[in-house]
């Protein structure tokens, strides 16, 4: 009894249980009403962070290539990094709102086309130096200028003039953006002295902690900085270690020599659940896992066969046995309720064999087999996936044949290059991005090359508009533009998940991104 | 000159030949790797302009003969370069790769050598009787299964299970010695069960084959115990393939063991080139290969070396 009244104050004190649930499960077990009340108060004490501690982090996507500089950020430990050292001016809470961080509020001129960020004051570099507009400017021109290499050059390109008055930077932009600020909020963007310009990857920023060991693929050590401006960060230290290998990643975490885990296998998951002294989280997210057709190229370049295709393929079946659950399904379309102004009412496309027939016979397709091109990287049981799509279009009589690559060389020789290729996508925190990124037709990354005017008017359209009912209307349409008209078969949605240590309490559901979106070091505390 | 001196001279001097001859053939192969390095450094978003300055930069648009000698001639004084990558320096950032993988290397061999030669030596000791068999079944078991495999078994029961050692074998400047030692315990019995039935199999046939000699049957006559016969006299007459077989897997344990580095998520030289050939990071690929060569080459002549001072004929020349 004991154990389950630990496990009712554990989740009391997480915040998942209110005092009246907490009370009736309780009293369930035969525990008196007042012992019960005091066992909730100490566990409602836990919530308020506890200071101190080291934490440790086990991640993926450590390299020894790898640099502190913001602007080459491209794998996980290089975002965690981030993470502790650095700030952006903005960032989304979890429930989707813009949270001030280095900019106390942000404010646009009616036309969206002109956005003013109000910047903290007195706020100190880790290098002693207090953060200027100057800084803001010169970081903004680092991550935006011509030869930039940015991951955030993209989010950049769109902006005609920015300059710095007072407290106040603000961005001028060629075309209208509502959601400027949500593209602000890009983790490359953080501020640094001088913008960055004189060593980008020092690891000096204006974060909670401060970087004291910096060894690529191996290790990166952090402690809590004195001056720092805001109230949360309440660890010691903070050290993540690369481990890329997922059963080294969990054993380490079982044994207890990290605190949290990313990137957990789904089929480690659910093992791991069961294990005594962790806890197993999963995040419903914006990530997808992707079948892409380029629809300039025969034979994709016939809708009907685009239709066939994704009508032959079964997501039910991959979300059960790729994602073993920890996921959703996709509707061909990148977005999901997990997006601000999605619209749930577009109807769901199911796995349907007379469809998949009717269409592949209109197409008109000579019967030679389509390749379907994929790899072990493309995104975790991709091979697996594409088996699966194999065998359910096989049902409907249309001919896959997989072709597997290396995973060497796949993001620059087979996605974006291959018309009909395995791929994933991390999601963008608003539509616009992920469409403007994606499924413009100007876009670098149109990996479906998706060419419809329709499409990119409403696209320009919803940036420029400031009215949520109207913008959501237009993103539907887009949406089921996708759906109907482009190369992307989407079957699933991927959740984060998580491993995480019982020792550390406050742990949000935050659909931004991994780790509660990078802010589990400022979140969470030890119990 | 003492004719010792002369071959081991030779040894020494063919040793320097054949580390050039590699260091030749890592430059070939590195130029004909697919793929530009300018654009691998760049990538999809380079414009033709970056891209013309930056091989201007890297001294692409000189002939490749000029450019190995440069190479080999910065190499030769130290001076490897730094990373395209990350803009770390490489001989700072590898030297400490290099530090970690020779400091497991070195224990895995302080326990595996003695213990194979002294399995190799009560083997002969009890031949065809039940410790032998035991002791060829045990390491040829060992040695059968591959390596990450005993790797994850060991981490599941020892490290997690029975939490005796830590699954995840990461050390740093800051750990001192006893923490260090710790911390690559299952590394190292891993590396141990590896290379064990090699030595210990090489050691056993050795003397075996020592001991169908006329001199042991003699000192057997004299009256002298079984393990004095095979430590006195038949041991000294069996060193020289035993030293080239560990000197062999000592080889191995330095540039092999990329497979328990990842496993065990050890910052050796292993996952270091890994990453680096992943991201065509070719001055560190380079400087990898040379090194990876001259510890394979060193290890070799010692065992050439040792192998011609072990012989009494080529010691005390007539």
């Amino acid at each position: 009894m004991q154990d389950q009244l630990d496990y009712l104050a554990k989740r009391a004190s997480a915040g998942k249980l209110s005092r009246r649930d907490f009370m009736g499960k309780a009293s369930a077990l035969g525990v008196s009403a007042a012992a019960a009340s005091t066992v909730f108060a100490t566990a409602a004490q836990a919530m308020t962070p506890k200071k101190g501690g080291d934490l440790k982090i086990g991640s993926t996507g450590g390299e020894s290539t790898n640099s502190l500089d913001p602007a080459t950020y491209a794998s996980q430990v290089p975002y965690h990094n981030g993470r502790q050292f650095g700030d952006t001016l903005v960032e989304v809470s979890p429930t989707g709102e813009i949270e001030p961080r280095l900019a106390t509020s942000v404010e646009s001129t009616p036309d969206a086309k002109t956005w003013m960020f109000k910047l903290r004051q007195g706020v100190e570099f880790h290098n002693g130096k207090t953060m200027t507009g100057d800084d803001v400017l010169k970081t903004m021109e680092r991550h935006s200028n011509e030869d930039s290499k940015s991951g955030a050059l993209g989010v950049m390109r769109n902006i005609e003039s920015m300059k710095v008055e007072g407290d106040t930077f603000s961005i001028t932009l060629k075309d209208a953006n509502a959601d400027l600020p949500y593209l602000m909020s890009d983790y490359h963007l953080i501020v640094q002295p001088n913008g960055g310009m004189d060593n980008p990857a020092e690891g000096v920023g204006t974060g909670p902690y401060k970087m004291e060991v910096d060894e690529p693929g191996v290790r990166h050590m952090y402690s809590k900085f004195a001056n720092y401006w805001g109230d949360d960060g309440h660890f010691d230290s903070v050290e993540i270690l690369a481990i890329n290998d997922a059963t080294a990643r969990t054993a380490a975490l079982q044994s207890g020599q990290v605190h949290l885990i990313n990137r957990l296998e789904p089929k480690i998951a659910g093992l791991l659940s069961r294990a005594p002294g962790v806890q197993v989280q999963s995040t419903p997210g914006r990530g997808h896992y992707v079948f892409i057709m380029h629809t300039n190229t025969a034979p994709f370049d016939s809708k009907e066969l685009r239709l066939a295709l994704k009508y032959a393929i079964n997501r039910e079946e991959m979300v059960e046995k790729i994602l073993r659950g920890y996921g959703s399904v996709g509707n061909d379309m990148p977005i999901n309720a997990a997006y601000p102004l999605f619209d749930s009412s577009i109807e769901q496309r199911m796995y349907d064999v007379d469809k998949a027939k009717e269409h592949y016979a209109k197409s008109g397709h000579d019967g030679s087999p389509i390749i379907l091109r994929t790899a072990d990287g493309a995104f975790p049981g991709a091979v697996d996936a594409a088996q699966l799509f194999q065998q359910s279009a096989q049902a409907a009589g249309i001919p896959l044949e997989i072709k597997r690559e290396p995973n060497d060389g796949y993001w620059s020789e087979v996605w974006n290059k291959q018309p009909f290729c395995a791929s994933y996508w991390g999601g963008r925190p608003v539509q616009d991005q992920m469409y403007s990124t994606a499924y413009l037709s100007s876009a670098d990354w149109n990996d479906t090359k998706f060419n419809n005017p329709e499409f990119d008017a409403k696209l320009l359209a919803a940036k420029a508009e400031l009215d949520g009912e109207k913008r959501k209307a237009l993103y539907s349409e887009m949406g089921q533009l996708v759906r109907e008209e482009g190369g992307l078969i989407c079957p699933m949605f991927n959740d984060f998940i998580d491993g995480v240590s019982d020792k550390l309490v406050g742990w949000e559901v935050d659909p931004n991104g991994e780790l509660m979106n990078g802010q589990v070091t400022r979140k969470l505390s030890f119990a | 000159m003492h004719p010792i001196l002369k071959l081991v001279s030779q040894r020494l001097a063919l040793g320097l030949l054949l580390l050039l001859a590699a260091s030749a053939l890592i430059f070939v192969g590195t130029q004909i790797l697919p793929g530009d390095v300018a654009a691998s450094i760049l990538g999809q978003s380079a414009t033709p302009e970056a891209l013309a300055n930056l091989r201007a930069e890297l001294g692409l648009n000189e002939p490749a003969l000029s450019r190995y000698f440069s190479w080999l001639g910065s190499a030769v004084t130290g001076d490897l370069g730094t990373a395209l990558t990350n803009g770390q320096d490489i001989a700072t950032s590898m030297g400490k790769r290099l530090g970690n993988t020779l400091f497991l290397a070195f224990w895995a061999a302080v326990v595996s050598v003695p213990l194979a030669i002294f399995l190799g030596l009560l083997a002969v000791r009890y031949k065809d009787r039940w410790p032998d068999k035991l002791i060829s079944a045990v390491t040829l078991t060992s040695i059968s299964i591959p390596e990450f495999l005993i790797g994850y078994v060991l981490m599941y029961f020892i490290g997690v299970k029975l939490g005796w050692a830590p699954s995840v074998a990461m050390i740093n400047d800051s750990m001192s010695l006893g923490e260090k030692l710790a911390a690559i315990a299952l590394p190292v019995t891993v590396l141990t069960l590896v290379v064990l039935a090699h030595m210990m199999r090489m050691t056993r046939a050795a003397i075996l084959n020592v001991m169908q000699s006329a001199y042991i049957e003699t000192a057997e006559l004299k009256g002298l115990s079984s393990f004095q016969v095979i430590s006195r006299h038949a041991f000294p007459n069996a060193i020289a393939p035993i030293v080239n077989v560990v000197m062999l897997n000592l080889a191995y344990l330095v540039v092999g063991v990329v497979v328990v580095e990842v496993v065990f998520v050890y910052p050796g030289m292993g996952q270091y080139l890994v990453d680096h050939v992943a991201k065509r990071d070719v001055p560190v690929v380079q400087a990898c290969g040379l090194v990876f060569a001259a510890v394979y080459i060193l290890l070799n002549m010692v065992a050439d070396i040792v192998s011609i001072l072990a012989n009494p004929r080529l010691r005390h020349p007539k």
